[in-house]
């Protein structure tokens, strides 16, 4: 009570020494005519001291030992993804195989290699039928597989073909067809 | 925090009048009042292995660490399982939630070796099975199974998302569409944009610098294929790179994933059909 009527006396003797300054004090409070005006002050006593460290500060030192999730490692084998990295490694195997070896060929003047069909079709029948099975189907797979799965990769472009039924089904058949055709060849 | 619950819980069982009891929230924690009227007596416990990263020590690798739930406990839904790990077992656990209907997208996360959304995966009931969940795959972490996507929402704002136009209809009202020019944007709009379809592309694992993305070009292709947006010759025009979008390599593992049954696939597919006839 009585700290009341000592700030209701203190605002009175205010009032009447300097009217216009209680008059601003009142108008820098957020009152509706305060805000449109702009003259707002909004001035808070309590005491939350400055952060001195910059939150972004903090973001960016976080960002340099933050881990990577795993990726490659974790993820389920799906015919989807294993079958494109397959694409793309057999894609590798077969044009780093004929690069190697036209430059091979096209070297081999120079080194005094034989590197001439007839004397690859001796070096061939030389090997035993196994070994000839299997190098011929270790060559064949790949180009089979590219192959048929580069057809489904020319239907996709079109637009068709892409729902997940559909892009299973494909795989498979990709798969199946490329592994029977490869045995074929390997066993021509 | 538990202490609440359960008062409120109280609260709510006590006055029906005020909240029904069909109303009152029941937390991942089944118990045994709502649980089914024949549960089985043997505990049918799971294994559950969850990847964890404190930004705190740093130094310290990631790890996995393996909780074990009863599931004759537990909610159906992957995410009930991490709730029910973060209320009763170990409140450090981190990840994102929140809609819990698969709207939000918040979620996302990689379970059993897919992304997916943990409030629309189940807990597969084969409990000889262990089920192992990692954040988003190649993504930075920021805390257990919480990736930093800011980069992903910054290359889905660099695509402006919004409807370009500049001219008005003749009659000044909204801008209308035939049902089929309405129909083409079916299975784009749906996306949630949870980036579980981005972040199961190795090819965005690779180059998500500049390669937008399933989501993104889902999005992307959403504006170009809307008939009210006027932009779309220069929305094509900043597409026209050898990365933003060619470094889709139709590997399918984004349709594969989307927890939404959305194809961003052929979303790309279309993209690039546009871009290849004008």
């Amino acid at each position: 009570m009585i700290s009341q009527k000592v700030a209701q006396q203190s605002l009175r003797r205010l009032a009447v020494q300097q009217p216009y300054a209680l008059r601003w004090s009142l108008m820098n409070s957020a009152s509706p005519a305060a805000v449109a005006l702009g003259r707002n002050i909004q001035t808070r006593q309590a005491a939350t001291s400055s952060n001195s460290s910059d939150p972004s500060k903090i973001l960016a030192q976080q960002r340099l030992v933050r881990p990577v999730s795993p990726h490659l490692t974790i993820y389920r084998p799906q015919i989807t993804w294993i079958g494109s990295s397959i694409h793309r490694i057999t894609g590798l195997m077969l044009s780093g195989g004929l690069y190697v070896y036209a430059s091979a060929y096209l070297a081999s003047p120079l080194l005094g290699w034989d590197l001439g069909s007839a004397s690859a079709v001796a070096a061939f029948a030389a090997l035993p039928v196994l070994a000839k099975v299997a190098l011929k189907a270790t060559m064949a797979m790949p180009f089979t597989y590219h192959c048929m799965n580069g057809v489904r990769h020319l239907i996709w472009d079109t637009g068709a073909g892409l729902t997940n039924a559909q892009v299973i089904k494909s795989g498979w058949t990709v798969v199946g067809l490329s592994t029977i055709s490869a045995l074929l060849l390997a066993f021509l | 925090m538990s202490a609440l619950r359960t008062t409120s819980r109280l609260i709510a069982s006590s006055k029906p009048l005020f909240r029904p009891a069909a109303f009152a929230r029941s937390y991942a924690t089944v118990d045994a009042l709502s649980q089914d009227p024949t549960p089985s007596e043997q505990p049918r416990t799971k294994t559950f292995h969850v990847y964890r990263w404190n930004p705190d020590q740093p130094t310290e690798k990631p790890k996995m660490q393996t909780y074990s739930l009863d599931l004759n406990k537990t909610g159906p839904m992957m995410l009930d399982a991490l709730i029910r790990i973060k209320n009763e077992m170990d409140p450090t656990l981190t990840f994102r939630r929140s809609c819990r209907e698969g709207i939000c997208g918040s979620c996302a996360m990689n379970i059993d070796g897919v992304n997916t959304l943990a409030c629309l995966c189940r807990i597969p009931t084969d409990t000889s099975k262990e089920s192992r969940i990692y954040p988003l795959p190649h993504t930075y972490v920021v805390k257990d199974l919480v990736p930093d996507l800011t980069y992903f929402y910054k290359q889905y704002k660099s695509i402006k998302p919004y409807l370009q136009r500049e001219t008005k209809t003749e009659d000044g009202l909204e801008y209308r569409q035939s049902p089929e020019e309405r129909k083409k944007l079916d299975g784009l709009y749906e996306c949630i944009l949870c980036a579980c379809c981005s972040t199961s592309c190795p090819s965005y694992w690779w180059n998500s610098e500049e390669y937008l993305g399933p989501a993104i070009l889902l999005q992307s292709y959403r504006w170009l294929a809307d008939s009210r947006d006027e932009k779309t010759a220069e929305r094509k025009a900043a597409l026209d790179n050898s990365m933003s979008v060619y470094r889709c390599h139709t590997i399918l593992n984004c349709s594969r994933t989307c927890p939404k049954g959305l194809n961003p696939a052929r979303a790309i597919a279309e993209i690039k059909k546009m871009m290849a006839s004008h």
